[in-house]
């Protein structure tokens, strides 16, 4: 039951503890009635017995351009990721606007012509859209919801369900990159190296994964919102396997992470837009990497961890540089720069 | 990171505790070291008998409940904006906390500055900058007054909540908690304060006092220092943090807190009134003082119900020895600061330990 005075923060958008709680008891109830058992970044549709994936993602980044990209790209690569890491190669989106008034036309189509660029480098077509305006305050300049269908790739069987102890875990690049990006744009941080978004489409690097290693690889998610933190512990929830990571193997760039530590920021719980974890057998690790770092947006790739066996209460455990050890929560929602 | 080093510290400090023998207890003072030892893994890789003791370093959670209500009270007002570190919307109230009030005028700021610029762009609402913090960041609440003079604003006032280290650590050993054994000093604080600080300290209580930095080379380094001093029982004050904290610290900070500040005994959570712990603006400065500005009176109010918050800032619990830490208290649905402030003891806890 709701409480009266409960109000949506921040946070529910986070992609953290407290969205989980919102879609857990608030939204999923209502939609779907039964839960599913399981919510994937996109979800198989049977049709007159033909398999398809179907995704939907609104964006709201603030600023809307930023180095390495702006909320157009950002609005595709999102949508045609989520296809890509449930084994999808994206065929269609529908492109959605809400536009606040006064919004300038030339960052419009600013917007709509990187908008075209990656459209044509994801190989998908917009077919269907939707403009609305809103009255000024309304939107924070320009809302936007892209949705995306596409075909998965046949023989491909990817979920939490096939995650088992001694498997893998690897990502392709350094991670938090765009999340410290986008803050350190907000906070208006000046950083000796410029730090650049990594906003990405996938759909290329994740095929030459999937068409090599087949039933190889068993679980693929890109760490968004929440970053890695909130992947990893949807594994452990997910699947009951502990999982252990290796902060030496986190690929990262030095100027991002004085970035994060100048706000006090955890680099785990950090935003990623080119980045997927995939989760792959033991004995494909190697091939798996040699792929992955034979593609431009694979050169950082690195094993970051390994799935532990099934007990109660599974976490997810951080073997730290110097040897330490501690946990990795799931992120609250929102992360907050330290006073002093 | 330099794994010699590093490995270096280690070996001293096992070394060293074996030679004391006895437990000890070291008081980290400052929250961002207690997030460190977490986020690094040191506390898992310590000798079993060096004990690491939570300090009340950790501004937002020193701060009154008094202090927060006055907050809140003060976000309902449409005259107004709330500038605020982001920390402190979170921590609860009597009935509520900024953050589920979602008021439009509260906006969390990184700096003074912000604060300062929210005026300059606001002419018409009053702000008022949550000013909390130690000796680091009351020096910035400082320039933002003589900045908000220098542009002849008149809309803005501070709510001062500023606090000093020193006299909250001469009071934890002056009864509080006997379990002291030494303190590794504030790194940020001491480049304000200097290492000579602490020099009374070493004087009258015996207990090694250790300025590190927040990297782990250095926090290793420093409790290398102290583990070492405990085991000649040679005391006195050290710093590993380079030429960051020099023995008389920053003069021309220490300046600026004492020409807009004077020393007051206000409440601090969790130890009481502490004498010349609190900071108020000088009367010169009246007119930035949001206290009499708004003429509040701001009423100490009790602590939620089975909050141990205090004895947590004391080093005298473990926050899992509160029993409404991981049941009632919780990182989404906190009771005490301890569990809100990013450098809370019980937020790291809870966030970092099993």
């Amino acid at each position: 039951m709701t409480e009266q005075n409960d109000k949506i923060l921040l946070a529910h958008g986070g992609g953290g503890r407290l969205m989980a709680e919102l879609i857990a008891k608030t939204i999923g109830p209502a939609v779907y009635g039964k839960m599913p058992q399981v919510l994937a970044d996109a979800a198989g549709v049977n049709i007159d017995g033909r398999e398809i994936l179907f995704t939907t993602d609104s964006f709201v980044v603030k600023p809307l351009f930023f180095p390495g990209g702006d909320i157009g790209r950002l609005s595709i690569c999102g949508t045609v990721n989520d296809l890509a890491v449930c084994g999808a190669k994206p065929i269609v989106m529908s492109l959605a606007l809400i536009i606040e008034e006064g919004f300038a036309v030339s960052d419009l189509e600013k917007i709509l012509h990187s908008i075209g660029k990656t459209v044509k480098e994801a190989d998908v077509a917009i077919v269907t859209g939707d403009t609305k305006v809103v009255e000024k305050g309304a939107a924070d300049g320009i809302f936007i919801n892209t949705a995306g269908i596409g075909i998965p790739k046949k023989g491909i069987a990817l979920g939490f369900d096939r995650i088992e102890p001694g498997d893998v875990i690897l990502i392709n690049g350094t991670i938090g990159d765009h999340g410290m990006t986008v803050m350190s744009q907000r906070q208006e941080l000046t950083i000796q190296s410029p730090l650049q978004s990594d906003c990405a489409c996938l759909h290329k690097i994740i095929g030459l994964l999937l068409d090599q290693l087949g039933p190889k690889v068993k679980f693929m998610r890109d760490p968004t919102r929440g970053g890695i933190a909130a992947v990893t512990n949807e594994i452990v929830q997910s699947c009951g396997c502990g999982v252990e990571l290796w902060e030496e193997n986190l690929p990262v760039n030095p100027a991002v992470k004085a970035a994060a530590d100048i706000l006090g920021f955890d680099m785990l719980n950090i935003a990623n837009e080119g980045k997927f974890i995939a989760v792959v057998s033991a004995d494909a690790e190697q091939k798996a990497l040699d792929i992955l770092r034979n593609h431009p947006l694979g050169k950082k790739a690195a094993r970051i961890g390994t799935v532990g066996p099934k007990q109660p209460h599974s976490l997810v455990e951080l073997v730290t540089s110097i040897g330490g050890r501690r946990i990795v929560q799931m992120p609250y929602g929102i992360e907050l720069p330290r006073i002093c | 990171m330099r794994l010699d080093a590093i490995q270096s510290a280690r070996e001293q400090i096992e070394n060293a505790c074996a030679k004391i023998g006895r437990p000890v207890g070291v008081m980290e003072v400052c929250g961002t070291h207690t997030v460190a030892l977490f986020r690094y893994g040191i506390r898992s890789l310590l000798p079993k008998n060096l004990k690491l003791l939570s300090g009340p370093g950790c501004p937002v959670c020193v701060t009154d409940q008094g202090y927060v209500d006055t907050v809140i009270e003060l976000a309902q007002r449409t005259d107004c904006l709330i500038a605020t570190y982001g920390d402190m919307i979170r921590v609860p109230g009597k009935a509520t906390s900024l953050e589920r009030l979602s008021l439009p005028n509260v906006r969390v700021v990184l700096s003074s500055d912000d604060a300062v610029s929210l005026a300059k762009n606001h002419p018409d609402k009053t702000i008022i900058f949550v000013a909390v913090g130690f000796e680091t960041t009351t020096p910035a609440t400082a320039v933002a007054m003589a900045q908000a003079e220098k542009l002849g604003l008149e809309n803005f006032t501070a709510l001062c909540g500023h606090k000093r280290v020193l006299p909250a650590m001469r009071a934890l050993l002056s009864g509080r908690n006997d379990k002291i054994d030494a303190f590794l000093c504030p790194g940020h604080v001491s480049v304000i304060l200097g290492s000579g600080a602490y020099e009374p300290i070493v004087k009258e209580f015996h207990r090694p006092c250790v300025v590190a930095g927040f990297e782990v080379e250095q926090i290793l380094s420093g409790l290398a220092k102290i583990c070492e001093q405990l085991a000649q029982n040679e005391f006195a004050v050290d710093s590993v943090y380079g030429l960051a904290v020099r023995p008389e610290g920053n003069r021309t900070a220490q300046q600026w807190i004492e020409n807009y500040f004077e020393l007051c005994d206000g409440p601090w959570r969790g130890l009481g009134r502490i004498p010349e712990g609190s900071l108020r603006i000088r009367e010169k400065y009246a007119k930035f003082d949001a206290q009499k500005r708004f003429g509040i009176e701001q009423m100490p109010a009790e602590e939620p119900r089975g909050c141990l918050c205090g004895q947590v800032l004391c080093g005298l619990i473990e926050p899992n020895q509160c029993k409404l830490f991981g049941k009632k208290c919780t990182l989404d649905h906190p009771v005490g600061p301890c569990m809100v402030s990013t450098e809370g003891a019980c937020a790291a806890w809870y966030k970092y330990q099993k």
